[in-house]
């Protein structure tokens, strides 16, 4: 197959050769795609912070701020129509899935009830603890004030109806959505 | 063989799933829907086809003893380019398939195709080939993603033509009916050879 | 994530085999006897968690610092080829018989997707290197786990009696697909 001997000299300067030329283009790429890769993180952060909060137009972005919770620092957005501030979204998360981490935006009004959540991110089994996403689970969380009604499962003396056959996922969300709750109350308004 | 059949051999004869039994993991891994079957396919046929056009221009240049390693990073280095132009560009599918991207380099279809082929022949030849294995591997797991969403979801490429609440075969969107639903697809590709 | 976690998931309820669908090719190629699906997994354990290990501290000291984490795949999958060539070495002066019965795959054990993905995976779950190397190791013996029993029952499978167009890999697939519904019991430990 080849024409140049293996030699220790041709075979280390051969793969150093294609190691470099390699590495070089991927840097290339790198640069080119850092931007575009940048830009559909924040499109996806937006849209989503769109769905649990009231319309706003201010850019949550900018503002965001973080609150320490027992799971590290979760990111903070306000929300503003013309500078009064509408909602608050707040990335949560929690390690009890059942597959594993999952990741969700809660927005919670100035008066500290829950608007609406969304599911960022999840590893859970489709059509079972996947249905979380579904409205039928979700809406109930919309326009809980944790401060009066319990956000646990019913079979946990709480509020909410888990999935048939999904409870673990289900109380995993309730998990995630107090965690955006406490740190909220603890953080306060910004 | 003419070049039409040098690129048409990797959908039936030399289909690198029913036939030649080669990256398995992705088949099974990435198949609960259509769209990432189809996905997963067209990543893995971009890569084939650069890979083999690399290697195939490079082959009398590579000493023989270092050949496993360069092939494997010229690989790579396709796959970290798919990688990162899939979360640039299609971030819901980058998402879906996780970590079975950065496994392509490791579909044994790949090395397999380099070392078989792009390393001892032109590069026309070795783009064709490519192609040819790299689309009927697409088409394997669309057909396996297809049949495991129709049967599991109710739906095809997201559209779902059962009621929402309708009760579905769940099992077969996940694990064993992976295995399952290849098993059987095997079996029919056998017997169709057996028969032609 | 604690420590028992970890183990009990990769292990049982999130087989590496059965449930993530990496280490097919090994799986269906090596395990028709108990005695070389044994060595196998033994190879396979040796390489996982030394390449975890060496991957991590790339991963933490070169690559991260230096904004070079698109290098992952090109590092990782070298690192590999390269801990296999030693395990070759190794087995064919320590143990011949063992390096003749794996014969051509051993090799094969550098595109095993397990030992890339697991590397990957410590990786994309954030683990610190003790949590990453438990997690590698009972990866490890959830991939033996898997191979031993799938070879038992491909011993009992060659005396029964399978329809022609069903032998060797479809009904191979067909009894995986079966162990993977009994390894779903495992959810719901954790």
């Amino acid at each position: 197959m080849a024409k140049k001997e293996s030699s220790f000299k041709n075979m280390v300067i051969t793969l150093l050769v294609v190691t470099v030329l390699a590495s070089s283009a991927l840097a290339y790429i790198n640069e080119l795609t850092k931007g575009p890769i940048e830009e559909a993180k924040l499109k996806a952060k937006l849209e989503a912070i769109g769905k649990v909060v009231p319309e706003f137009n201010n850019n949550p972005s900018e503002e965001m701020y973080t609150i320490q919770s027992d799971l590290g620092e979760l990111e903070c957005y306000p929300a503003k129509q013309s500078n009064k501030l509408v909602g608050t979204a707040i990335s949560t998360l929690t390690k009890l899935g059942f597959s594993g981490t999952i990741r969700i935006m809660v927005g919670i009004s100035p008066e500290g009830k829950i608007i609406n959540s969304v599911v960022l991110e999840h590893s859970e089994t489709p059509g079972l603890g996947s249905k979380m996403t579904q409205a039928k689970f979700k809406d109930q969380f919309k326009n809980l004030d944790p401060a009066k009604e319990e956000l646990k499962v019913t079979k946990d003396g709480g509020v909410i109806d888990a999935i048939t056959a999904s409870t673990i996922t289900s109380r995993a969300y309730c998990d995630a959505v107090q965690r955006a709750y406490n740190a909220y109350r603890k953080g306060g308004l910004k | 063989m003419n070049q039409w059949q040098n690129f048409s051999k990797g959908f039936f004869k030399e289909n690198g799933v029913f036939v030649l039994l080669l990256g398995m993991c992705p088949t099974l891994g990435v198949t609960s829907s259509a769209i990432n079957g189809l996905g997963m396919g067209l990543a893995t046929t971009f890569v084939l086809v650069m890979s083999n056009v690399v290697i195939s221009l490079i082959k009398n240049l590579v000493p023989d003893k270092v050949r496993i390693p360069v092939f494997i990073v010229v690989i790579a280095s396709f796959v970290t380019i798919v990688q990162m132009t899939m979360e640039a560009f299609v971030p819901a599918l980058f998402k879906a398939l996780g970590v079975f991207i950065p496994l392509i380099v490791v579909n044994c279809i790949i090395l397999g195709r380099a070392e078989a082929f792009a390393s001892k022949n032109n590069v026309l030849s070795s783009l064709l080939d490519g192609l040819g294995i790299g689309l009927g591997f697409a088409m394997a797991l669309t057909m396996l993603g297809s049949i495991r969403e129709i049967l599991g979801n109710g739906s095809l490429f997201n559209f779902k033509f059962v009621p929402e609440d309708a009760s579905t075969m769940l099992v077969f969107v996940l694990s064993p009916g992976a295995f399952i639903v290849l098993g059987y697809l095997i079996a029919l590709v056998n017997r169709i050879r057996k028969v032609s | 994530m604690n420590l028992i976690v970890i183990i009990i998931g990769a292990i049982f309820v999130n087989n590496i085999v059965l449930n993530k669908f990496l280490g097919i090719c090994p799986f269906l190629g090596v395990s028709n006897r108990v005695s070389t699906a044994v060595g196998m997994a033994g190879a396979v354990a040796f390489v996982m968690v030394l390449s975890t290990m060496v991957t991590w501290l790339l991963q933490r000291y070169l690559l991260d610092p230096f904004g070079i984490a698109f290098m992952q795949t090109i590092t990782f999958i070298l690192v590999i080829a390269a801990l296999v060539q030693l395990v070759e070495i190794i087995l064919k002066k320590v143990s011949p018989s063992l390096y003749q019965a794996l014969g051509v795959y051993l090799p094969l054990i550098t595109t095993n997707c397990a030992i890339l993905g697991v590397a990957v995976l410590t990786i994309q779950n954030d683990f610190n290197l003790i949590q990453g190397v438990v997690y590698a190791l009972s990866n490890a013996i959830g991939f033996g786990l898997a191979l031993v029993i799938f070879a038992g029952l491909r011993e009992r499978m060659d005396l029964a009696n399978i329809p022609k167009g069903m032998r060797g890999i479809p009904i191979s697939l067909v009894v995986a697909g079966l162990l993977a519904m009994a390894f779903m019991g495992f959810s719901g430990i954790v």
